[in-house]
């Protein structure tokens, strides 16, 4: 390797990772606390208008995919940028100063972000809940990403861009535009000079309003949960594994087809709605080839591991990234089955949807992110990684919390849809909609204790973290591969 | 020509842009135009309704209510006529929800009263036996911020071109016009409700948020 001396600077990584962690505690705690909320309505009242599931839902799932996530993606990003373009941040101090402003004006953000919502201060998009004063706040954010990011390309050594850049590069752009065109609203103060001055009208109305929102909120999931999220397999594996990538044809066809594919699937969430049918059609078809572009890429990783499936065995780490993997697969065959018509007849507005986006976010997502900053953490702080043991029993405790919550809400989702257009003798409805709420009642609990077990694995991760900055087991200089442990 | 563009971050970028935007310009642009007409009938909401309609979105009720009713007969026996496109024509935002935690509302005005939704949103449980949903204790003491509501009904006058003030439509006028119909509208409104406090706030001249929620759930029809 010609640049072997580069000494990369981990200081915006590192605070990415310490973000990701207390993000990923905060909004999953407050997901299992409405989780609970469900199946023990009381807990409503504890906290007043502020406790209510309606108030916390928006900022459970904004902090958690705008929170955890995206720190834990930047954290990758500031890490696997370095080294795949071969340059340091310490080589420019501006490219260095963007990515600390673009840090801490995150933090910024991130904090109005609650802080508003739970006020009740809401456009109710979902996933696009920030007034305007936050949506422009937004931008200024990704724009300091962009620009970081595009500076370290700009100063690489390494001419050919790796994969994972790719998909980082698809990143920045795919939410930049989704983001953009979704948020365009009219601010009413500027236009009235009365009322709140951060109040503000959406530009479309309608089934013109859903179509735009369907179209982010799907590809939301695309450009945050998938292809960042695959961008960071695509490094940690191979590099943990020691492994080189199966193969470089099936990484470019997963690449393009998954660019060109998915914008298109957006118009499943509207299947029976007033869009025009051709539209609701070609999001169903289009979610079913879907398949492909996320198969090869979860394949081409499993593959990765031929021959060596020894490590799974051996390393909690691996572990993480393959089942992550295979919680890929799983959510993307269950998104195109749930796409299609009829099955979208009896699943849609049911709980088998939130099961399905968890069984993702839970699985590939959060998984992939643990392992990210397990695996970057001997680096960041040259000590072995404090515990396998812990990191073991978080892995099943997880694996565990996933497998109650999937299945209590498939089978949840079925029974309320069943329900819902179950006809007696006479063909009368034969079940009012109460019926087919309490029904649900130990589904919702099941969920709940899927979700604690879930976030209780989380304070092991914070803590085997917290034990590794302060371990005395120092490491000469930086593991090439498998990341050292201790017991 | 993949090797190519992986050297080149520009046009791998501008490759990248174009192969995802194109989706969104097939898909969304041809059918903007038709889709938010009115059908015949749709009138913009009140200035109430809308202050309350912020109430709505205001406590997320689209988390768990779908204001959509799809074309299949165990939804139109359960929730009336299915939805049309123009019906949403001056939502803005669309408020069709994802989930069904609770029942749908896009016709609830037909079947629900004020006195019902007022004993509902004080304590769910007492009209609906074992239901999950919160009570919201809070929208009886807050008052609904009529002049944001108001500052978005003129927006989307001047903006948009929705036709308030014209004949045959909701009358908007001035902000001292509208504040007086709105009050107006809650009186007749808190005449149909038990709770003190709120007939108080109304005498008053004030508008408490229930009051503009239950006037927007009326609406939905």
């Amino acid at each position: 390797m010609q640049n072997a001396g580069l000494e990369y600077d981990y200081t915006v990584s590192k605070w990415f990772a310490y973000l990701a962690i207390i993000f990923g505690i905060v909004g999953m705690s407050i997901g299992t606390y409405i989780a609970f909320e469900l199946a023990f309505p009381g807990m409503n009242e504890w906290f007043g208008q502020y406790g209510t599931f309606s108030r916390l839902r928006p900022i459970h799932t904004n902090v958690v995919a705008f929170g955890f996530t995206l720190s834990g993606i930047w954290a990758a990003m500031y890490y696997i940028a370095q080294r795949t373009l071969k340059v340091s941040l310490k080589e420019n101090s501006f490219v260095h100063g963007l990515a600390k402003a673009h840090f801490w004006l995150y933090l910024l953000l991130a904090a109005l972000m609650v802080t508003t919502e739970l006020m009740g201060i809401t456009t109710s998009k979902e996933y696009a809940e920030m007034e305007w004063p936050l949506d422009v706040l937004t931008v200024v954010v990704w724009v300091l990403f962009g620009m970081a990011m595009f500076g370290m390309i700009g100063m690489r050594r390494e001419k050919t861009l790796y994969i994972s850049m790719w998909y980082f590069i698809a990143f920045f752009l795919g939410v930049a535009m989704l983001y953009l065109f979704n948020n365009m609203e009219v601010p009413t103060y500027f236009v009235t000079g009365m009322g709140k001055w951060y109040h503000s009208v959406s530009m479309y109305s309608g089934t013109n309003d859903a179509l735009v929102q369907w179209w982010y909120g799907h590809n939301a999931v695309a450009f945050v949960f998938t292809v960042p999220i695959v961008a960071m397999i695509y490094y940690y594996l191979p590099k943990e594994s020691g492994q080189p990538v199966f193969s470089y044809k099936l990484s470019l066809l997963s690449f393009w087809g998954l660019m060109f594919v998915y914008l298109w699937a957006g118009g499943h969430h509207l299947i029976y709605s007033t869009v025009p049918d051709w539209m609701q059609t070609m999001g169903s078809v289009f979610s079913v080839i879907l398949i492909l572009p996320s198969w090869g890429s979860a394949i081409n990783m499993l593959l990765t591991m031929k021959g060596e499936w020894n490590q799974l065995k051996e390393s909690p780490l691996i572990k993480f990234m393959v089942l992550a993997s295979t919680f890929y697969m799983l959510s993307t065959l269950e998104g195109p089955i749930q796409a299609i018509k009829s099955v979208n007849a009896l699943a849609h507005f049911t709980d088998w949807i939130p099961g399905h986006v968890h069984d993702g976010t839970l699985g590939w997502v959060g998984f992939m992110v643990i392992a990210a900053i397990l695996h970057m953490a001997p680096r960041y702080f040259k000590r072995e990684i404090y515990s396998r043991k812990l990191m073991e029993m978080q892995f099943w405790l997880q694996t565990t919390g996933i497998v109650l919550y999937f299945s209590s809400m498939w089978i949840a989702g079925i029974t309320q849809g069943m329900m819902w257009r179950a006809v007696d003798q006479y063909g009368n409805l034969a079940y009012s909609f109460i019926d087919t709420v309490t029904v649900l009642h130990p589904y919702y609990t099941i969920r709940a204790i899927g979700g604690l077990l879930y976030v209780t694995g989380l304070f092991m991760w914070a803590y085997n973290f917290y034990k590794t900055m302060q371990s005395d087991k120092v490491l000469e200089k930086e593991p090439a591969f498998a990341s050292p442990m201790g017991a | 020509m993949f090797h190519w563009l992986e050297q080149r971050p520009f046009f791998f970028s501008v490759g990248v842009f174009l192969v995802i935007a194109f989706a969104g310009l097939i898909e969304i642009v041809p059918d903007f135009a038709q889709a938010s007409r009115p059908v015949a009938g749709t009138q913009p909401y009140t200035l109430l309704q809308l202050a309350g309609r912020h109430v709505y979105i205001k406590d997320s009720c689209n988390a768990c209510h779908s204001q959509l009713i799809r074309p299949f007969k165990s939804e139109t026996d359960r929730y009336g006529p299915y939805s049309l496109s123009g019906e949403y024509a001056y939502d803005r935002p669309f408020l069709w929800g994802s989930k069904r935690t609770g029942p749908d509302l896009h016709r609830v005005g037909e079947y629900r009263t004020t006195d019902w939704h007022e004993n509902h949103m004080w304590e769910p449980t007492s009209v609906v036996p074992g239901s999950i949903m919160p009570a919201y204790k809070h929208m009886f003491t807050q008052n609904a911020d009529l002049e944001t509501a108001y500052a978005e009904a003129l927006t989307v006058k001047k903006v948009f071109n929705v036709p308030y003030d014209q004949p045959g439509f909701t009358k908007l006028g001035s902000w001292e016009e509208a504040k007086k119909q709105a009050l107006e509208d809650a009186k007749k409104i808190a005449a149909d409700m038990k709770n003190k406090d709120v007939k108080e706030a109304v005498e008053r001249g004030e508008i408490p948020e229930i009051v503009a929620l239950i006037a927007y759930l009326n609406s939905l029809r």
